[in-house]
């Protein structure tokens, strides 16, 4: 009976919130979530949107997936591209794609981005940031390409190039400089791929592979491990020094080898021999 | 987070801040409405031409500043009953109505809100008027109003300059040169000027670039370089 009542049915459990904060305080070291301490991008184009992400996921100093997926799908011209809490970014996506899903049957016609950036901020705001999803949504639908960004807290932005995640000043800094209006599509991959390799060489939070994902009106492309920078080498696991390695400036061979040529005796006529009777 | 003290900062870590300069102001005919464009977490700019002026009716408009999560979701949620108010009742609703329910919102929910709010618009009961709410929840009629972080710079320049009566170019000359001059000095306003003027015939989008915006003495002469001639007089209103 009692068990019926205090198991939770689902959602968040804040009862321990105020406990766990004065443990905080009293030098607790509380378990940390997977982060994925990213450099997340997007960028508008003539044709579309070119999404970027980088592969690293981390748990405090640990590098906890080396090649992880952060552009999750919303719909089929629709992508996302989180960043935060992992789980929070993973489980979010989920919800809002299979919502959007339903959208889409119920009213027979394609999903809208804004209808995603809606339901996303809707249900981030509802959360007053509990929920640490920082996502860059961006696709194309019967009204053109949009391109957002949404914090956790729920607000959003509508921007034709847009950053997200620890990496993000690296990465704005190469679309300041290189972004102009109507790229073509191989333009816009490039510079989504510069804002993505600042990212991973200049933040320590972002690495490994980039990932892109290019939205036009036909069709989606993603580019899973499109550039990748850091691949480790075949350890040979020998360590001797190669032949050749110290120089040398004169060379003696010596004999090593004491030879003594051994002449057995003559043995004298009738005299000394072994009796071997 | 401390157990013992209570929290005095209105904003959550890491939360987007819409550190700002609004300011709306009636005129004759109709309203001015202008904002800065910068949003803020920390000393991070997310974005550097934010649109805060937002549309809440044909006529009416509003300009956030505190977090931006809250102010974006009071305004879409006044958006949606402004929008079936209108189905309802045949007809566009008055600026006071959409006043109001900003109001009780803010008001109701004042401890986990961050939001001040200035709402402009022209309806056909009372033509055109600026409302003002503050942090803790209040409705204030008023004929000129400032808000955010850089309006506390630009009290005295507003009180000295505004005088009833004011043409439509007149407003929004005072609004560019307040806005510039809250922006100069705000850490956390800048970037451009929009504004917007309501009036019975529709709603005017303007735009001042960054690089030309309304100058002031800069003290040019101090740094031995020729002194710019000023943009505008101080004390005067320009005519555009």
């Amino acid at each position: 009976m009692s068990a019926a009542i205090h198991t939770p049915t689902s959602g968040f459990d804040f009862s321990n919130a105020n406990r766990n904060a004065f443990l905080e305080s009293k030098g607790v070291k509380m378990p940390k979530a997977t982060s994925t301490g990213t450099t997340i991008v997007g960028c508008l184009f003539k044709d579309g949107i070119v999404l970027g992400a980088d592969t690293r996921a981390t748990a405090g100093p640990i590098v906890a997936d080396k090649n992880c997926e952060k552009i999750h799908y919303i719909s089929e011209s629709i992508r996302c591209c989180g960043a935060g809490t992992a789980a929070d970014t993973e489980f979010i996506t989920a919800l809002i794609s299979s919502n959007i899903e339903l959208h889409a049957l119920s009213t027979g016609r394609k999903p809208r981005v804004v209808t995603a950036m809606t339901m996303l901020k809707q249900r981030l705001f509802q959360h007053q940031g509990q929920i640490g999803a920082a996502l860059v949504l961006g696709g194309v639908d019967a009204t053109g390409a949009h391109l957002f960004t949404i914090h956790p807290h729920g607000s959003t932005d509508k921007l034709p190039y847009v950053t997200m995640g620890s990496g993000s000043l690296a990465a704005m800094a190469v679309f300041e400089s290189g972004w102009r209006p109507n790229l073509e599509r191989e333009e816009a991959l490039q510079l989504v791929v510069a804002a993505i390799s600042a990212g991973i060489f200049n933040d320590l939070g972002s690495g490994s592979n980039v990932d892109a994902c290019v939205i036009t009106a036909t069709h989606a492309e993603m580019l899973r491990n499109y550039v990748m920078p850091n691949v480790r080498v075949e350890k040979e696991r020998k360590y001797g020094f190669r032949q050749g390695t110290t120089a040398w400036t004169r060379e003696k061979v010596r004999e090593m080898i004491v030879s003594e040529e051994i002449r057995p005796r003559a043995v004298a006529p009738g005299g000394e021999a072994m009796d071997t009777s | 987070m401390n157990m013992n003290t209570i929290d005095l900062d209105r904003l959550k870590t890491g939360e987007v801040n819409l550190g700002t300069s609004i300011m709306a102001v009636q005129f004759e005919g109709g309203v001015v409405v202008g904002a800065d464009s910068r949003t803020t977490t920390g000393s991070y700019i997310a974005n550097r031409v934010t649109d805060k002026l937002t549309y809440i009716h044909d006529r009416i408009y509003c300009c956030r500043s505190g977090s931006a999560a809250d102010t974006q979701a009071i305004a879409d949620v006044v958006h949606m009953a402004l929008q079936q108010f209108t189905q309802a009742n045949g007809g566009p609703p008055s600026v006071h109505i959409a006043a109001t329910l900003f109001e009780s919102i803010c008001y109701a929910n004042k401890d986990a809100l961050s939001a001040g709010i200035i709402i402009g618009g022209w309806d056909k009961e009372v033509g055109p008027s600026v409302y003002n709410i503050p942090l803790g929840g209040g409705l204030f009629r008023q004929p000129w109003a400032i808000g955010g972080s850089g309006s506390t710079y630009v009290y005295g320049y507003c009180d000295a300059t505004y005088k009833e009566g004011w043409g439509r170019d007149e407003t929004i000359q005072f609004v560019k040169n307040t806005l510039s001059l809250a922006m100069s000095r705000d850490g956390s306003s800048g970037g451009v000027i929009r504004v917007a003027v309501i009036t019975e015939d529709g709603v005017e989008r303007l735009f001042v670039p960054g690089n030309e915006l309304p100058t002031f003495w800069e003290g040019l002469e101090v740094l031995g370089k020729p002194a710019k001639p000023l943009g505008v007089v101080p004390m005067a209103i320009e005519p555009l």
